[in-house]
C-alpha cells in the first residue's frame, strides 16, 4: 500500500502548522426517522487531498451538501476557514454528479467557467482582461483548451467534467468538492482525472475533498481518508483508517482488510452484509 | 337536459384517461395548443360552409402532426408555441375574410354543454371509444417511454413514434369534446383531476381510475352549479379543476410528513415501475 | 408595379403607432423571450397570454383601465405560477395548466357577465385577436416605461438567471438566490407578455416571444449575441408583417387585407424553420448548431436541474 503523498512541511519547507480548511463536527442528518449522518466529525487542512470513501446511498453527498450550505443539519457544525457555513462565497468550489448540459443551449466552454467567476454578480459589465486571462490559465490547467469554444452541451461526458472542474476553481477555492467524478468512467480516464486533481490542488493550493465508492484509484494520492458506512465515520491518513480494527469497529461487525499487489479489498466473513462494504462482491472466505 | 349530462360523462371519461398520459407524460402545452388550433379551424370551417365538427378534427390533426414533426429536431415547447400560433394565425386571416362576428367563437371557445342535441351523442360515444381503445392498445408504449426510456428504447420503441401517436389520439379527443367543453376548457379537465389523482395515489391503474372518477365528479358539478346560478359551465369547470389540485397537493403534503414516509416513497416508485 | 412601401404610409396615423409601438413590444418581448426558451417556459409565456386577457376581460367589467387588468391579470398569474411550482422542472407543466385552466373560466365569467350586461359579442373577437392598427396612441409612453422597466430588471440579474438556466445546482452553489431570481424572470414575463397582449394580441404575443428567440439561440454562439439577433429578428418581423398587412388591401379585389397577425406569426414561422435546415446549420459553423437528440416526453423525474 502507497503512502500518502506530501505533508505541509515537506511543501512549504517550514515547520508551519498548516491551515484548517474545513471542519466538520458532530455533523447528524436524519431523513424521516432515517439517521443517515450520525455525529461525522473531520478536518481538513491546507492542500490536502482527501477522499470520502463509502457505499452508494450511504450519504456522501447529503454531506457534502450539509457542507456547502446546501442542506441543514440536524447537529452538529460545519467550518469554512473558521467561519460558518453558508451557501455562496469563494472558498468552496463544487463539481456536482450529474450536471445535464442542454445541447441546444449556445454557451461555450469558456463562457461557462466565466460564469464562476461573476454569476453572483448584478448588473452589466465587461469582463476585465484579468478576469478573462484567469480564464484562460483555468481552462488551460485542466487542458480543457482544445474544446474551450465549442458548445459546452456538445462536449462528451469527460469534457464536461473538466469543464465543470474549471468552474469550479476559476474564483479561486481554497476547497473543492466533487461529488462521485470517477463513477462510470473506464479506468484510464478515471487514472487521468486523479492525476489532474492531484496537480491541480498542488499547482493552486487547492485541498480536494471527493466522494467515490471504490478507494483503490485514490490510494496514490490520498493524504486523508474519510471512510462512511451506516452513517459513522473514521477519518485520518489510509494507514490510520485502512485497518482490519478500525473498520470492523465501524462496520460493526469483524472485516479483513488485504492488500494485493497494491491495492485494498475490504472483505468481510460469509453471511455478513456484504452490501454495505464498497464496490465489494460477496467473497466467500474458508 | 338529459343530453348534457350523458355527453358531459363521455367527455369526462375521455378526458380522466387521456389526460392521465397528458400529466404523465408533461403534454400539457399540446393539450392546450392542439384545441385551440383546432378551434381556428372550425372557425374557417364555418366560413365555407363545411361542418364544424370537419373544420376542428382536419385543424387537431394539423396541430398534433406540426407538433410532431416541429419538436423532433427543436425544443418540444418551442415546437407547440410556434405550431400553435400559427394555426391561430390562419384562423385570424379566414376570419378575417368575413365580416360577421361569430357568436358561435364564444361556444366554441368555452362550450355549450347544454346546447348539445341528441344527434350528436352517438358521434361522441363513438369517437370517445376510439380514443380509449387507442389509448389501451397504447398503454405500455406509453407507460414506458415516459417512465424508463432506456428500456423502452432497448426494446425498439421508437418515442418519437409513440410520441406521434400521441398526439393524434390528443387531436382525435379534443374533436370531439370541443363542442362540448368548448376548446380552452378541454384541457383542464385533462390536466386537473389527473394530477390531484397522481397525488392521491401511485398506482397506475388506480391513479388511471381515480383520474376518470375526479373528472366525471368535476364535470357534473359543474353542469349542476351552471344550471343553478346561470354562470357558464366553462367557469365551474375551470375552478373545480384547481381546488381537486389543491386538494390533491394538501394531500400529499400531509403525506409526507408521516413517519415512513420515504420507505412508501420508494416501495411506490417499485409499484409504478412494475405496474407498467 | 405597385410599389412595397405605398405612398401614404407613413403619413397614416394608426401605422405610424403601430410601427412604434410595435418595435418597443417586439423588443421586450425578445429579450425576455431568450431566457423563456433558456428556462422552457414557452407556456408559461403562452399561458399568460391567457391570462393577461383574463385580466382584461375583468378590468372592461369592472370599468378598470385595459391596461391595468392586461399587466395586473398577467402578475397574479405569474405569481400563482410560482407558487404552484413552475420553477421546478417537473412540476412546471400542470402549474401552469391549472393555473391557465382557472383563469380561462374567470374569463369566461366575466365575458358572460360583459355581454349579458352590455351585449358587444365582438368583445370576444378583440380580445382574442386585437389589432395593432387599433391601438389608442396615449398607451405608447406607458408601455414604453414599462418596457423600460422590464429590460432594466433583466440587465440586472442576467449573470444569476442565466447560470441557474443553465443549471439550478451550479447557481446555488455560487450563492445565487434561485428561487428569487426565478421569480423575478416571471414577473418581468408577466409584464412582457400583459404589454404585448394588449398591444398587439395574444397570438403576436406568443409568436414574438418565441419564435426570433427560438430561431436566434439556434444561430449563435452565446447567449449575448442570440439577444441582440433575436431583437433584429422580432422588430424586422414586426415591421416587415406591418408593411405587407398594409399593403395587402390592395392586393386582392375585394380590399379586405390580411391581419397584420398573419403576416408576423407567417415570416416568424418561416425563419423558425430556415433556421433548422441542413444547410443554414453547417454554415454557421461547427461552434454553432448540430442536430439536437431526438425529444422524447419530458416524464416528470426527481432531477432539480435549472431548466
Amino acid at each position: 500500500m502507497s503512502e500518502p503523498r506530501r505533508d505541509a512541511t515537506a511543501a512549504t519547507g517550514t515547520t508551519a502548522p498548516a491551515a484548517t480548511v474545513l471542519k466538520v463536527e458532530g455533523v447528524t442528518v436524519r431523513f424521516s426517522g432515517r439517521t443517515v449522518l450520525d455525529e461525522v466529525s473531520f478536518e481538513i487542512k491546507e492542500g490536502e487531498f482527501t477522499g470520502l470513501i463509502g457505499s452508494n446511498g450511504v450519504g456522501k453527498t447529503t454531506l457534502l451538501r450539509v457542507i456547502l450550505g446546501l442542506q441543514r443539519a440536524d447537529a452538529g457544525r460545519v467550518e469554512v476557514l473558521g467561519a460558518p457555513r453558508s451557501p455562496g462565497g469563494r472558498s468552496l468550489g463544487y463539481v456536482p454528479q450529474k450536471v445535464s448540459l442542454d445541447p441546444d443551449v449556445p454557451m461555450r466552454a469558456r463562457d461557462l467557467v466565466a460564469l464562476g467567476l461573476d454569476a453572483h454578480r448584478l448588473g452589466i459589465s465587461r469582463r476585465s482582461r484579468q478576469q478573462r486571462e484567469r480564464v484562460a490559465e483555468i481552462i488551460d490547467a485542466v487542458d480543457a483548451t482544445g474544446f474551450a469554444d465549442r458548445r459546452v452541451g456538445q462536449l462528451s461526458g469527460g469534457e464536461q467534467q473538466r469543464v465543470l472542474i474549471a468552474h469550479a476553481l476559476v474564483s479561486r477555492p481554497k476547497l473543492l468538492l466533487l461529488d462521485e467524478p470517477l463513477a462510470n468512467l473506464d479506468p484510464r480516464s478515471v487514472q487521468e482525472i486523479v492525476a489532474l486533481l492531484h496537480t491541480v490542488s498542488s499547482a493552486f493550493g487547492v485541498a480536494i475533498l471527493l466522494s467515490a465508492h471504490e478507494m483503490n484509484a485514490l490510494l496514490p494520492v490520498m493524504d486523508r481518508i474519510v471512510y462512511v458506512t451506516g452513517g459513522r465515520a473514521a477519518s485520518g491518513t489510509t494507514a490510520e483508517v485502512v485497518r482490519s480494527e478500525v473498520l470492523s469497529a465501524l462496520y460493526g461487525h469483524h472485516v479483513d482488510v488485504l492488500h494485493l499487489h497494491g491495492r485494498v479489498l475490504v472483505v468481510a466473513e460469509p453471511g455478513a452484509d456484504t452490501d454495505a462494504i464498497p464496490d465489494h462482491p460477496p467473497l466467500n472466505i474458508g | 337536459m338529459v343530453n348534457a349530462w350523458e355527453v358531459a360523462t363521455i367527455v369526462a371519461i375521455v378526458a380522466g384517461v387521456v389526460g392521465f398520459f397528458v400529466v404523465l407524460r408533461g403534454a400539457a402545452f399540446p393539450a392546450h395548443a392542439i384545441p385551440k388550433g383546432a378551434f381556428a379551424g372550425a372557425a374557417g370551417a364555418s366560413l365555407i360552409g363545411a361542418s364544424t365538427l370537419v373544420g376542428l378534427g382536419t385543424f387537431a390533426l394539423l396541430a398534433a402532426l406540426g407538433i410532431g414533426t416541429l419538436g423532433r429536431r427543436g425544443r418540444s415547447d418551442v415546437a407547440t408555441a410556434l405550431a400553435l400560433v400559427m394555426m391561430l394565425a390562419l384562423g385570424a386571416a379566414f376570419l378575417s375574410q368575413s365580416t360577421q362576428y361569430e357568436p358561435e367563437i364564444f361556444s366554441l371557445l368555452f362550450g355549450e354543454i347544454l346546447g348539445v342535441s341528441s344527434s350528436e351523442i352517438l358521434p361522441e360515444a363513438i369517437l370517445g371509444l376510439v380514443c380509449v381503445l387507442a389509448v389501451v392498445l397504447l398503454y405500455r408504449r406509453l407507460m414506458l417511454t415516459a417512465l424508463v426510456p432506456e428500456v423502452a428504447a432497448a426494446k425498439g420503441i421508437r418515442p418519437h413514434q409513440v410520441e406521434m401517436a400521441f398526439l393524434v389520439v390528443l387531436a382525435c379527443a379534443t374533436t370531439m369534446t370541443v363542442p362540448v367543453v368548448g376548446a380552452l376548457l378541454i384541457f383542464t379537465l385533462m390536466i386537473g383531476p389527473p394530477a390531484a389523482a397522481r397525488c392521491f395515489t401511485d398506482r397506475p391503474g388506480v391513479a388511471l381510475l381515480l383520474s376518470v372518477a375526479i373528472a366525471l365528479v368535476t364535470v357534473w358539478s359543474a353542469i349542476a352549479c351552471s344550471f343553478q346560478f346561470n354562470w357558464p359551465v366553462g367557469f365551474f369547470v375551470g375552478s373545480f379543476s384547481a381546488a381537486w389540485y389543491g386538494i390533491g397537493r394538501a394531500f400529499a403534503a400531509l403525506q409526507r410528513r408521516r413517519p415512513g414516509a420515504a420507505a412508501a416513497a420508494s416501495a411506490r416508485a417499485e409499484a409504478v415501475h412494475l405496474g407498467a | 408595379m405597385t410599389p412595397i412601401l405605398e405612398p401614404g404610409f407613413f403619413s397614416s396615423q394608426p401605422v405610424r403607432t403601430a410601427v412604434v409601438l410595435g418595435a418597443i413590444v417586439a423588443l421586450v418581448t425578445a429579450v425576455v423571450g431568450i431566457f423563456t426558451v433558456l428556462r422552457s417556459q414557452a407556456f408559461a409565456g403562452h399561458a399568460l397570454t391567457d391570462v393577461a386577457t383574463t385580466g382584461g376581460s375583468g378590468a372592461i367589467y369592472l370599468g378598470v383601465s385595459a391596461l391595468a387588468g392586461f399587466i395586473g391579470g398577467s402578475v397574479i398569474g405569474a405569481g400563482a405560477m410560482d407558487l404552484v411550482g413552475v420553477q421546478r422542472a417537473r412540476s412546471r407543466d400542470v402549474a401552469t395548466g391549472i393555473v391557465l385552466g382557472a383563469s380561462i373560466g374567470l374569463s369566461a365569467l366575466f365575458l358572460y357577465l360583459d355581454t349579458t350586461s352590455t351585449a358587444t359579442t365582438g368583445a370576444t373577437q378583440q380580445i382574442l385577436f386585437g389589432s395593432i392598427f387599433t391601438i389608442d396612441p396615449s398607451i405608447v409612453p406607458v408601455v414604453g416605461a414599462l418596457t423600460a422597466v422590464t429590460l432594466f430588471a433583466i440587465a440586472a440579474v442576467h449573470r444569476p438567471l442565466l447560470l441557474s438556466s443553465i443549471s439550478t445546482e451550479l447557481a446555488a452553489v455560487r450563492g445565487v438566490r434561485t428561487r428569487l431570481v426565478g421569480l423575478a424572470f416571471m414577473l418581468s414575463l408577466a409584464v412582457a407578455v400583459g404589454l404585448s397582449s394588449i398591444a398587439i394580441g395574444s397570438i403576436l404575443s406568443t409568436a414574438l416571444l418565441i419564435g426570433p428567440p427560438a430561431t436566434a439561440l439556434r444561430l449563435t454562439r452565446s447567449v449575448a449575441s442570440a439577444t441582440v439577433l433575436a431583437c433584429c429578428l422580432g422588430v424586422g418581423t414586426t415591421w416587415l408583417g406591418i408593411l405587407l398587412a398594409y399593403d395587402s388591401a390592395d392586393w386582392s379585389s375585394s380590399s379586405q387585407g390580411l391581419p397584420v397577425s398573419f403576416f408576423i406569426v407567417a415570416i416568424a414561422f418561416v425563419l423558425y424553420l430556415a433556421s433548422g435546415l441542413g444547410f443554414v446549420r453547417r454554415w454557421v459553423g461547427r461552434g454553432g448548431v448540430a442536430p439536437s437528440h431526438p425529444r422524447g416526453p419530458v416524464a416528470p423525474s426527481n432531477e432539480t436541474v435549472g431548466r
